[in-house]
Parts: C-alpha cells; structure tokens; sequence
C-alpha cells in the first residue's frame, strides 16, 4: 500500500487537517511531542537520576585514566574537559533519547501503524517533528539537572569562546535528528521482522560505545576512530556535540565535525524515507 | 511440588518457543548476547590505551574484577534479571492477573518473560575471568581456587538480590522507570573496576554502604595476592559470601512488604 496524502495536492492546497498549513501542521505536532514528554515527570526523575549515577562512575574512571598518565590529560583532553564530557553525556542521553522508543515497532505489531499512513503528513515527518518536541523538553529537564549536579562534585570545563554556545546548540539539533533517523530504522525493522528485539539489542549495545558515551572515541587508534566518524552515524550523536562543547581541536575542526553530522542526518532521513516506502509497498495489516 | 515445577517448565518452554518463533530476530539477539561483553572488554582496553594503570592496577588485574563482574551479572541477569520488567506489570495493572493466580508472584514473573539468550554471556563472562586470570599471573593456591569458583556464585546471589530489591520500588514508585537501572546496571559497572578509583560519598555509598565492594574487588585482591590500596584487610574478601546472603535476606523482605503493599493502578 502507498502513502497517499489525505489532503489537495501538496503544490497547490498545502492545507492539512484542522486549517493548517503543512508546515504549520508539523510544529503543532512537535509542540505537542513537548507537552506530551513534559508529562512523564515520574520517569524524568528517574532517569535524572539514573544518568547521574553512571555520570559519576565513568567520571571517577576517566579522570582515574587522565592521572596515571604522565602529561595528565588523556587523548588530548584535560580533567576539566573529561568531567564535562562524562556530564553532559549522560545529560545528552535523554535529548538525543539513545534508547527507549519503541512505539514505531509497538505500532507495526499491533497494526496501528495503518492509521500514521492517513495523516496528511509523511509519517518520517511526523514522528521527527514530535522528536523534535521531545528533544525540546528533554534539553530543558534532563540536560542541565546532571550537568548541576556535576559542576558541585566536580571542576567542570567552562566552554572559553562565546561561539561555542550556538555551535553547540547547531550540534545538538543535528545529533537529534541522526538519532531519531537510527531509530526510526530500527523500529522500521519490524515491519519485515515483525519483532524488532534482535535489531533493539544490537543497537543497545553498539550505540553506547560508538557513540562516545563510554569512552571518548579519541581515545581508541586515529584510524579506527576516523573510520567509525565516517563510515558510521554512532559518532554524530553523542561524540560530536561533545567535542564542540568541551572545545576540541581548534574552530575549523568543530565546523568540521557539525558538517559531517549534517551529512550523516541527511543521509538517515532519506533512507528512513526510502525505507518507509518500501514498507508500505510490503505492509499487511494483520488482523483487526 | 512436582506439579508446580511442571508449571513453570511449560510457562518457560512456551516463552522460549514463542521467542524463538521469531527467527532472524532471535538470532541477531544471540548476536547481540555475544557482542555485549566483546564491546565491555574493548571499552577496558581503551581506557588502557590511554593510561598504563587504573588506581595502581594493570589492564589484566582490572579484567579479573571484570571477569567475576561479568559471571556474576550474567548468571543473576539470566536467572532473575526479566524481574525489572515488573514495572511495566505494575503500570498497566497486569499485576492482579499474576496475584489471582495460585503460584508465587515472583516465580510467575520470573517464569513469564524468561529469555535463555542472556545465557551465552555466562560462558564468555567465565572464558575472560579466566583468561584474565593467567595474564594477570595468578598464584593458584587451594584458598584461591575456592574464592575463584565462588566468586562469581556469590556475586550471582548478590546481583540477584539487587535486581529483586531494585524492582520492589516498582510497587511504591508507579512510573519509576529506569531508576532500578542505576543500582543494577549501575552496580555492574561499578564493580567492573577496582573501588580505589572511585572517591567521596559515591564510593562509600555504592562500595560499603550497598556492598558492591564485596562482589569482585575484595575477591580480586586475594586472588592477585594484593594489599588492599585502602587499608582493610586480607581476611576481608571471606565476608563476601555474609555480604551476599545479608544482600538476599534483605530483597527477601523487601519484595515481601512490596507485594503486601500493592495497590492497584486500576487501569
């Protein structure tokens, strides 16, 4: 079956359900993944403080790695920039939302997925818009509670340029969006799978380490990590708003590394689009 | 007796049978069970790239800690680790369907969403345990030996008693999300390094205080024939089977008072 726009032809009516205008329509989504999100304050808590455990655990064995060292940084980063490393890590986990959504799979099982296929929008644009939403609330409560409480147990790295800021915020917007096009992948997986815990387990256990969230990438051969900062999206998510945060390398490298997030957003998306496609051509809707 | 085990031997085999019926899915999930602890290792050894030693230990001495962690963690995760699904139980109000029914809540939960792929990382836990052990250069003694097998039976016993204890909040705390994660997955990651790196109230918190300490530091010290950087003593790793039955005791009552205390969410 095919996507079929429910509404006049997308040149000349551009008016979706309700009034809106297309694009219009997919900020009332995203504002509504805000709100929806905003009201889970018993998991963020939970999750707040499970991040903040495991912030401490990989701060005190960074910074253990950066002292037995003889220059006392570790792959070019100082204690300082570690501990925020490790901090705004776990703080990024909840805005890029690294695990934890299933509800694309959920539908393909159930066949609820059927109804995403009527909006007036394409369902990549729709479920990225209410992401983005997501993303919003995440960045307000899950960001900035850990990297408070960090900044109390340990000396923080105090981004120095003024530019840093907006890069970062560009980073993070790009990281989202490489994040939700992976797991919108995954998910995507059941329609042929029907299960998707297979694919789920896989990406749960390469995303942490690929991504940066252990480790610092720069710690591993030049090679290897070049390797996976090209050939794979894992570092777009978490490594590269990183870097630009704690200030790597010098402006033309930052630049560099929120281009090539760019790239790789752009690349997931088409191929979330691309696989949509293929999926509604497959797709059966089972039972009723 | 009989007839209960023969219960929940036909709930596990029909949960296997029904994962299994999903085949690519649940191959690539056996994939996954095996590269877990390769990634676990590899993010050791990537620290060790970096630093020559952590907190005054080699990268095989930080692999023995690491080798009895990850026994223990895979033996309990395979045995009573699906407890954490109890949350979503609890949430959607599927609990009452599981205290109407005349078997223990907790065996029912346990047989209910068990999985045997979790299995596979218990052999490759004990393969690194001990290959670990001959790079570190362990001095077999019969003392050693013994704190070598029951290392990770009793971190197991440990591990097991934290997920049931972690889930109990599950009954109080309706929407507690990942919050057992930090004691358990958190706990795991803990101990996987040697405690001395860790300082302040985190380490008292989660080495004494919870017992971590207990589970792979103390026993890996024995077994490598170290002092203790911290100062306790040699004797202190025979505590750890006290710390574990005192650990299980304590899940024991917990889950108890928490079961007792259920109110449903009535959805």
């Amino acid at each position: 079956m095919r996507w079929v726009p429910a509404t006049a032809s997308p040149r000349t009516g551009q008016l979706g359900r309700g009034g809106y205008s297309r694009p219009r329509l997919l900020i009332v989504v995203a504002w509504a993944g805000f709100r929806r999100y905003s009201t889970y304050r018993q998991a963020t808590v939970a999750s707040v403080f499970t991040n903040t455990v495991f912030a401490f655990l990989r701060c005190y064995v960074l910074l253990a790695a950066a002292a037995a060292t003889r220059t006392g940084s570790a792959a070019g980063y100082t204690p300082a920039q570690l501990a925020l490393y490790c901090w705004a890590s776990q703080g990024l986990i909840g805005v890029v939302m690294l695990w934890g959504w299933n509800e694309l799979s959920d539908r393909i099982r159930s066949g609820d997925v059927v109804s995403d296929l009527l909006r007036p929008t394409h369902p990549v644009a729709t479920y990225l818009a209410i992401d983005l939403g997501r993303a919003g609330i995440g960045a307000l409560l899950r960001f900035g509670v850990p990297i408070a409480i960090g900044a109390i147990f340990f000396p923080l790295y105090v981004p120095q340029s003024l530019a840093t800021y907006p890069l970062f915020v560009i980073s993070v917007l790009c990281a989202v969006m490489v994040s939700f096009g992976c797991r919108f992948l995954v998910n995507a997986s059941s329609y042929w799978l029907l299960d998707s815990r297979g694919v789920t387990t896989i990406w749960l256990f390469c995303s942490a380490v690929l991504a940066g969230l252990v480790f610092p990438l720069h710690f591993l051969p030049g090679w290897l990590t070049w390797t996976l900062w090209v050939g794979t999206p894992f570092p777009s998510i978490l490594q590269a708003p990183l870097d630009v945060l704690v200030e790597r390398g010098d402006l033309g490298y930052r630049i560099g590394v929120i281009t090539g997030q760019a790239a790789w957003a752009a690349v997931v998306l088409a191929l979330a689009v691309l696989v949509q496609r293929r999926a509604e051509r497959k797709l059966v809707i089972q039972g009723g | 007796m009989a007839e209960r085990l023969a219960i929940y031997r036909r709930l596990i085999g029909a949960q296997v049978r029904g994962q299994a019926s999903y085949r690519a899915s649940f191959i690539l999930d056996l994939v996954g069970q095996l590269v877990a602890p390769a990634i676990d290792v590899l993010a050791i050894l990537a620290v060790f790239r970096v630093a020559r030693t952590l907190g005054g230990f080699t990268a095989p001495e930080v692999l023995v800690m690491f080798g009895i962690t990850a026994t223990a963690f895979a033996l309990a995760d395979t045995t009573v680790g699906n407890i954490e699904k109890i949350r979503e139980y609890v949430r959607r109000g599927l609990l009452d369907a599981v205290l109407v029914r005349p078997l223990s809540v907790l065996g029912q939960l346990l047989a209910l969403d068990f999985t045997t792929r979790r299995a596979t990382r218990i052999l490759l836990g004990a393969a690194i345990f001990v290959a670990a052990c001959a790079r570190a250069g362990v001095d077999w003694t019969p003392a050693r030996i013994a704190v070598a097998v029951l290392a990770p039976l009793w971190g197991a016993v440990f591990f097991g008693s934290v997920f049931i204890g972690a889930a109990t909040v599950a009954f109080f705390w309706i929407d507690s999300g990942e919050f057992a994660n930090g004691f358990t997955y958190g706990g795991r990651d803990f101990t996987s390094y040697p405690i001395n790196v860790y300082s302040g109230v985190f380490r008292r918190l989660f080495a004494y205080s919870l017992g971590f300490a207990f589970v792979a530091y103390y026993p890996a010290l024995t077994l490598l024939g170290r002092p203790d950087p911290l100062g306790l003593p040699g004797w202190i790793a025979w505590v750890s089977p006290l710390v574990s039955l005192a650990a299980a005791l304590f899940a024991a009552l917990a889950w108890r008072f928490g079961v007792r205390h259920y109110r449903s969410t009535g959805s």
